[in-house]
Formats: C-alpha cells, sequence, structure tokens
C-alpha cells in the first residue's frame, strides 16, 4: 500500500511553521478563518491583505506554490454554487458581457468566492505542514471530545485497511469476467458496498475484542503530554492578529 | 490416546519457585453461546508456570471461545479460570484489569490487535491502561519493542510494515503489559517461512508461559514440548507434543493432519 491516500496532503518539512505544535496552529487557522468571514464583503483590499498573510506563511513553510494550488482544487464543486448567484439573486441589475447580472448576486458570489478560497488555502496550508497524526492529538489537546477524536483516529488507521480490502473484492471481480457496464450491474456493486460494511463492522468487534484485552475501559488513555510554550502561542497567534488588525480597519474605512 | 502427563519444563528450577501457583488453571469450563451453540462442554487444563504448550484442534472446536474465556472476556458458563493465582470473575473489576494484563492475548490478524496510528502507541496502549505514564510508559514501550526487535519501527504506522513485522509488533504490545502468559491465536498463519522462523526465536527467547492456538504442527512441535487437543469443546488428549502428532489414531480422531512427507519422528526438537 506504500503511503496511503490519506497522507496526501501532507508535505515533510522541518520549516518554523512544521514545527508549531498543531494544536496551536489548528486554533491559529480556526481564528483567522472566523475573522476572514466577520470582514465586511465591501473591503475588498482587506481579502487581498489576508491573501498576502497567507502566502507570507506559506513562504515560511517553503511549501511549493504547486503543492497548495493544486490541493485548493476541492473548492471547485462549491464555487459552482457561488458563480449561479449572479444570475439567479433579486434587486438591482447590472450589465456586463452582455448579461443581465443582480447587483447583490456579484456581492454575494464575491463573499462567498473570496471568504471560502481563504479559508480553504488557509486549511490546505494547515494540513500541508502537520501530519493527521498531529492534527488529531491537537483536536485532542484542544479538549475536542475524545470520543470524536477516537473516531477520527480510527478512520485514520482503518482507511487503508478498508480500501485494500476493496481493492481486493474489486480484483476478484474482475477475475471472474466482471464490468460494470451500466444500471444492470449495479446489484453486483450494491452487494459488494454491502459485503464490505458487513467485513468492516465485523472488523470493528474483533479490534473492540483486542482493546479489551489490553485493559481498555471505554476511554483512551492519555499518554500525551507537549504542551505548547508561550513563544510557540505567540507565533501561532501572529497569523490571526495581523488578520485581526486587517479586520478592524477593513469596518474603519467602510 | 496419551495420558496427561505434568510436563516438567526444563528452564525452570523448581526449587527457585516452590509454591509459584500454575500461571494458568482451567477447571470443569463449559460455555453456550446466547443463540444456544454450545462451544465448551468441562474443559480441564493446567499450564505450569514457564511451559509452552500447544493447543491443537479442528476448526469449530472450541479453541477461540477458550481463548476468549481466558482473560474474561467471555464469562457466565460453568467452571473457573484462574490465572497465577487470581481467579476470573467479572463482577470483579479490578480484578478483571489485573487478569488482563496478566493474560496477554495475540489476536490472529494484527489489523485488528494494531488499532493506533503509530506502533509506539500502540504498544503503550496496554500498560497506559494500567496506569504508567511518562519515562516509565517509554521505557516499557522500548523493552517490549526490543524484545521482538522492532524498536526502530516504533514511530511507523502499523499499515506501513509487513505481515511479519506487524505479527511482531501485536506481540509486543502484549509483552508491555508483562503479562504472566501470552495466548497466541494462530501465530503462524500467513507467514512466509523466513518470518515464521524470526517469530519462533522469538518465542523461544521469551521468559513467559506461552498457550500456542495452532493447526500449523510443525510449529506446535518446533515451540511447545506439550500439546492439549481440544475437540468438541473438550481435552481430548494431553502429551508431549511428538507423542500425539506420531498418535495416528488420534490424530485421524480428531481431524489433525501433518503436511505432506511430515514425519515427527526424523527431526531433532531445539527444546529436547
Amino acid at each position: 500500500m506504500g503511503s496511503g491516500h490519506a497522507h496526501r496532503l501532507y508535505r515533510h518539512g522541518h520549516s518554523p511553521v512544521h514545527r508549531l505544535p498543531a494544536h496551536t496552529k489548528i486554533a491559529a487557522v480556526l481564528a483567522f478563518v472566523l475573522t476572514v468571514v466577520a470582514t465586511p464583503r465591501e473591503a475588498v483590499w482587506a481579502f487581498g491583505a489576508y491573501a498576502l498573510l497567507l502566502a507570507a506563511v506559506a513562504a515560511l513553510s517553503r511549501v511549493p506554490a504547486r503543492h497548495l494550488l493544486t490541493r485548493m482544487l476541492i473548492e471547485v464543486p462549491f464555487v459552482a454554487f457561488a458563480v449561479l448567484m449572479p444570475f439567479v439573486a433579486e434587486g438591482p441589475r447590472v450589465e456586463a458581457l452582455g448579461m443581465s447580472l443582480s447587483e447583490s448576486g456579484l456581492w454575494g458570489a464575491w463573499n462567498v468566492l473570496a471568504k471560502g478560497t481563504l479559508g480553504v488555502a488557509a486549511s490546505v496550508l494547515l494540513a500541508s505542514t502537520t501530519e493527521l497524526r498531529e492534527i488529531l492529538l491537537g483536536l485532542q489537546r484542544l479538549r475536542m471530545p475524545p470520543l470524536l477524536v477516537q473516531i477520527a483516529s480510527f478512520m485514520l488507521r482503518y482507511g487503508d485497511v478498508i480500501t485494500d480490502e476493496m481493492r481486493r473484492m474489486r480484483l476478484a471481480r474482475l477475475s471472474r469476467g466482471f464490468t460494470a457496464r451500466g444500471v444492470r450491474q449495479w446489484g453486483v456493486l450494491a452487494k459488494t458496498a454491502g459485503a464490505l460494511f458487513i467485513r468492516a463492522y465485523e472488523r470493528g468487534e474483533r479490534v473492540h475484542l483486542a482493546m479489551l484485552s489490553r485493559g481498555y475501559t471505554g476511554t483512551m488513555p492519555a499518554t500525551d503530554e507537549t504542551a505548547a510554550t508561550r513563544a510557540q502561542w505567540t507565533s501561532a497567534a501572529a497569523l490571526p492578529l495581523a488578520a485581526l488588525a486587517v479586520c478592524l480597519m477593513g469596518w474603519w474605512t467602510l | 490416546m496419551v495420558d496427561t502427563v505434568t510436563a516438567a519444563d526444563p528452564r525452570t528450577d523448581p526449587r527457585d519457585e516452590p509454591a509459584a501457583p500454575p500461571s494458568l488453571e482451567v477447571r470443569g469450563l463449559a460455555y453456550a453461546y446466547p443463540d444456544g451453540h454450545q462451544a465448551l462442554f468441562g474443559v480441564d487444563l493446567t499450564v505450569a508456570r514457564g511451559e509452552r504448550v500447544a493447543l491443537l484442534g479442528p476448526n469449530g472446536a472450541g479453541k477461540t471461545t477458550l481463548v476468549l474465556h481466558l482473560n474474561g472476556i467471555l464469562t457466565g458458563g460453568a467452571g473457573s479460570v484462574t490465572v497465577a493465582g487470581l481467579r476470573v470473575d467479572p463482577a470483579d473489576r479490578g480484578a478483571l484489569a489485573e487478569i488482563r494484563r496478566r493474560v496477554g492475548v495475540v489476536f490472529q490478524d494484527p489489523d485488528d490487535q494494531l488499532f493506533m496510528p503509530t506502533v509506539r502507541e500502540d504498544v503503550a496502549f496496554g500498560p497506559a491502561n494500567a496506569g504508567l505514564r511518562g519515562a516509565e510508559l517509554a521505557a516499557r514501550v522500548h523493552e517490549a519493542l526490543a524484545l521482538v526487535g522492532m524498536e526502530e519501527y516504533a514511530d511507523r504506522p502499523p499499515h506501513h510494515l509487513s505481515f511479519g513485522q506487524r505479527r511482531r509488533v501485536a506481540v509486543a504490545t502484549v509483552l508491555a503489559m508483562r503479562p504472566e502468559i501470552l495466548v497466541l491465536d494462530e501465530p503462524s498463519s500467513n507467514l512466509d517461512p523466513a518470518s515464521r522462523r524470526e517469530l519462533a526465536d522469538i518465542l523461544r527467547s521469551l521468559d513467559v508461559t506461552v498457550l500456542m492456538v495452532t493447526h500449523d504442527l510443525p510449529y506446535a512441535l518446533e515451540l511447545c514440548p506439550r500439546s492439549v487437543v481440544l475437540s468438541e469443546g473438550v481435552i481430548a488428549a494431553d502429551g508431549p507434543t511428538r507423542d500425539l502428532l506420531c498418535d495416528e489414531a488420534l490424530m485421524r480422531a480428531h481431524r489433525l493432519e501433518l503436511p505432506f512427507g511430515f514425519d515427527p519422528r526424523s527431526v531433532t526438537l531445539p527444546h529436547a
């Protein structure tokens, strides 16, 4: 299996951004996104400033722009909705490119597009500089409910195992001359999905037995005692604090 | 039919620990699943400290059911299980935690056993549940990984390891709890010959009582001086492994078969 699909986002490195404890980075990204969302959409320059801030962090992390930009494509399906807004929204209309567009719709589309893109960029940057495992530990340190962290950890651990099982089932189908050509083959695919679900469910039961055998009593032992220093928190806070300054300026110049 | 023998282990001198209770004592254990299927019909089995015993038997003989009784995951039937003097009692939660520390079960599929994101965290899971923290926990993890020769893989995710390596880490996860008895479910399954031999070397080097559930009769002969045959929910035979494997009538009666060309009389036993 090699490196699984779960780790494609992460890019190994030793930059100052990589070295920050995960929970400080998560808190910083969350604060940054909230600040961006709180910015008035008419303060167009502010969004440019946010983009510059992110670019500065990206440069500091030494993650290539190409790596970040290709991963930001995940946003595209969500942007489709924003593109529709100028056509369907109500209110005064403006003429552009020979089409009649709604003014409020254009602002709405810009709002969704700008804020969404910045949020995605910040998240991709976090994921590129922090291993998934670290992100989960970070969430745990930020007091995310342990049950949710456990569920996510198990997804991380067993994602590859189940993908592998799915691949073997596909090979077994192909080896016996099956090709999915149309609706008539959906029944087979549905049964495969069902079988995969049952196998995963049974594996869950076996894993639970293995956990009980090693003294599991319903809570994961807290073995992680990493704490962030004041300096680390300060470095992580640089991004959201700068963003907050931009945001306040945005409201002030309105 | 071979009668019960009290297999004196060559490695432990009885004068050292005159009153050491047996690692495992099962008395009259019977169990029926909630759906009415009865798997065990009165199992009696004693494993002395330091012994390595193979538990042989055909599919459906109740081997897994027996294993799940040893650490109190299944309870509620008749009979008793005692681990180094401590009786498995589902009502006593503290004792149950201690039982699960004493009985280290290595399950057949290492992907079931290794559920944490990294090898280190997985090996730490058991001792951390037992309350170990900090440097003590790190030392315990290192010790267990060193016993199976996997120290340098501590920070790897389990799915990046080969199957043989995962099996060895699975053994380490229970060794980290310093068990009284190691219970292995089909330890040689899916292993290539080299991994199989490496695991055998590791198991022989450990100073721990071993109960090994297996269909792999040559492996049982290689590692375990004594074997018991579980068939239809009872212990059908108990004796030196070579004697059992050479008893053709017994083997046939319990659907046990040696691999083609394997003659247990012709091999030199490492522990003989």
